[in-house]
């Protein structure tokens, strides 16, 4: 069963004169159960994306299709059962004047047609199975600890039982403790629930111990996709291996790398023909100038690059 | 030389909460002071209350905190209006709390260095288109004209950035700076700020969770909890010995790229950084630690593991 099928989806967005191309073209697809890992530059489209599939924002074209149906043809609420999103700021997504407990019976409410008993008691088990205690269901979000509202978001993210969670940065803005205690959470309850996440991340470590397949945005474009695995081992893509080694393990005295891309970074209301990063790519040939690398197919994945 | 940035004993309460209880520390020119610690340790706070910009309810006190010499606790409001943004520059953690949603990211970006330096739009303009294409923005001419709506997370983050180094400070207190960046950016925007630090005696307080970051850049890493600096020592030597229980556990949570099991949890230290009152006595970390024992209600002493590497533990040095 297929969780997430994105096809040949295309989003751009006027900016002044200039047409801003967020999402070029894109396909992608997500076993139901999978965790799909999306990395690339920022302002390359991911949140376009997770947009896009959540049904925030409408595709310019393309076909869009969740647990098997399109996007386009569910309403509201019905989406709201089957998907179901958590972002990086957790304090800009929950409304300030509401207790714990409300937020997270919002989308229990909104479907308007559970009952006053039954929307408390699946609050109270959904607040329990993300590690808050009772006391929490009365605090507001300015009495929590960042990790706190974070739980809280995927309490409400998660208390209409959807098939699928899209993660935005969910632990962009959290400290390295409870970034973990956040990322035992979600394995956790991926492992108890079958959900499937698509999951956009800037932290490579994260996404390596979250993912089981990687894409690699760059510009509008998925350029790699591989199994975690395959991808971390031998990435193909210059882009990709770029993205690799400029990670800062926590070695001390190895400074911050150069990898070569120059500090010219691209503009997407104006696309480079041939090969889109042909203009940074330390490898790059004549021919990447002019000819559109076709996807090249691998056993699990494939990658658009001339030369891989 | 003398020290651009001195905090010494800074006290920090919002009513019955202490935010920031006693914490010292120092930046020299040209030096990268990393703060770390989890969550509402404070580290927000004491940046806040360096540039005074702390809500109406917060208290403040230290025995000193000042910039190039100047005592800042003595300084007037316009006194302090004429170093912020000036020669004292912030980047905040939340752009989109920073950035004014009704004005493009042009004028905002030139207000600055209109109100401080006096310079014509034009020189302005030019200023800030510059400074957008050092920190990786491209065609800023368009995105000096858009709201900060119109941006994505790190174009946000950047703009933050740029504007910050309009008026070519010489300390600069970066809260999270980086975090919604990709690594490929964040290490152009690392290096754009080590060439100032080379260049121009940038001093710089980093305030990051990141601890790729920090061993990478840091001269100098303090780690704060519960409102205390718990430990302090140059960056080497606090990843080779880390000696407060709580900077180990620290050090345990990083994911490390290519050591990562996907079938095990990540290392985590359990529990959450308790809220503490003006007069808690002891370590706050002894609810979490296992080390703990009946001392560690009381009093703890600062003990050197060297001359540049102190902590706040009662096991011994
Ligand atoms: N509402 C909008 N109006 C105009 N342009 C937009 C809008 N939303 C996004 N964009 C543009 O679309 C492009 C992609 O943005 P998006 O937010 O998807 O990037 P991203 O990959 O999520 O970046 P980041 O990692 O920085 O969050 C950017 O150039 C951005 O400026
Ligand atoms: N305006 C305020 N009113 C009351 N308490 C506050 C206020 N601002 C901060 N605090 C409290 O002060 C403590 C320190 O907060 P601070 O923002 O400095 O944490 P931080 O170390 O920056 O955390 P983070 O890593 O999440 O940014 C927290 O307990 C917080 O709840
Ligand atoms: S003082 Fe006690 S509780 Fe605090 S870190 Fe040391 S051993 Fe642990
Ligand atoms: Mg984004
Ligand atoms: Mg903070």
């Amino acid at each position: 069963m297929i969780a997430i099928e994105v096809r040949n989806a295309r989003k751009t967005f006027k900016a002044g004169k200039r047409t801003v191309v967020a999402v070029d073209d894109v396909s992608l697809s997500v076993p139901e159960g999978g965790v799909m890992g999306i990395v690339g530059e920022s302002g390359c489209g991911k949140s376009t994306l997770a947009r896009l599939v959540l049904g925030l924002l409408p595709a310019d074209s393309g076909d869009i299709a969740i647990d098997g149906q399109r996007l386009a043809d569910l309403d509201r609420k019905a989406r709201a059962r089957l998907i179901q999103p958590v972002f990086q700021d957790p304090f800009a997504s929950l409304n300030p004047l509401a207790r714990v407990r409300d937020i997270v019976a919002m989308p229990l409410v909104a479907q308007g047609r559970f009952g006053k008993a039954d929307i408390t008691k699946t609050v109270q088990e959904m607040l329990a199975r993300v590690g808050l205690g009772k006391e929490m269901g009365g605090r507001l979000p300015s009495e929590l600890s960042g990790g706190q509202r974070q739980r809280v978001a995927i309490a409400r993210a998660l208390v209409l039982r959807p098939r699928i969670v899209v993660c935005d940065e969910p632990t962009s803005a959290l400290d390295v403790s409870v970034q973990a205690q956040i990322l035992n959470l979600l394995a956790e309850l991926r492992r108890d629930l079958g959900l499937t996440y698509l999951f956009i991340s800037h932290n490579l470590a994260v996404v390596e111990h979250v993912a089981s397949e990687v894409a690699v945005m760059y510009l509008g474009r998925l350029v790699e996709r591989e199994p975690t695995e395959t991808l971390f081992a031998a990435p193909e893509h210059p882009y990709t291996k770029a993205l690799l080694a400029s990670v800062l393990t926590p070695e001390p005295g190895l400074g911050v790398p150069d990898v070569g891309l120059g500090d010219t970074l691209p503009d997407p209301a104006n696309i480079p023909p041939g090969c889109r990063f042909h203009p940074r790519c330390p490898i790059a040939e004549p021919r990447c100038a002019t000819t559109t690398p076709p996807l090249k197919p691998r056993p699990n994945g494939g990658v658009e690059c001339l030369l891989a | 030389m003398t020290a651009l940035l001195e905090i010494e004993k800074l006290e920090v309460t919002f009513g019955r909460t202490a935010a920031v209880r006693g914490a010292s520390l120092a930046v020299a020119p040209g030096e990268t002071h990393c703060l770390v610690g989890e969550s509402g340790c404070g580290k927000s706070v004491t940046a806040l209350s360096v540039m005074n910009l702390l809500v109406r309810n917060a208290r403040r006190r230290a025995e000193r905190l000042a910039f190039q010499g100047e005592d800042l606790l003595k300084l007037s409001d316009s006194g302090m209006a004429r170093l912020r943004g000036n020669a004292m520059a912030m980047i905040f953690q939340e752009p989109m709390t920073s950035l004014n949603p009704a004005y493009t990211v042009g004028s905002q970006m030139t207000e600055v260095l209109r109100r401080h330096k006096r310079a014509s739009q034009r020189a302005a303009t030019d200023r800030a288109a510059d400074l957008l294409a050092r920190v990786g923005i491209t065609a800023p001419g368009m995105r000096l004209g858009q709201f900060p709506h119109q941006l994505s997370g790190g174009l946000r983050q950047r703009v933050m950035i740029a504007m910050a180094l309009m008026c070519d400070p010489q300390l600069l207190i970066a809260d999270e700076p980086t975090t919604a960046l990709d690594v490929t950016v964040q290490a152009q925007i690392l290096r754009l700020l080590a060439g100032l630090q080379r260049d121009l005696g940038l001093g710089l307080l980093l305030i990051t969770h990141d601890l790729g970051i920090v061993a990478r850049v840091a001269t100098r890493v303090s780690v704060m909890y519960a409102g205390e600096v718990v430990e302090s020592a140059p960056t080497a030597e606090l990843f080779a010995n880390p000696r407060h229980p709580y900077t180990q556990g620290l050090l345990r949570c990083v994911p490390v790229p290519g050591k990562i099991r996907r079938d095990q949890p990540l290392g985590a230290i359990p529990g959450t950084v308790p809220r503490v009152g003006p007069d808690f006595e002891g370590c706050a970390f002894r609810e979490r630690c296992d080390f703990a024992d009946e001392t560690c209600k009381h009093a703890i002493p600062r003990h050197h593991a060297s001359t540049a590497h102190d902590f706040l533990c009662r096991l011994p040095a």
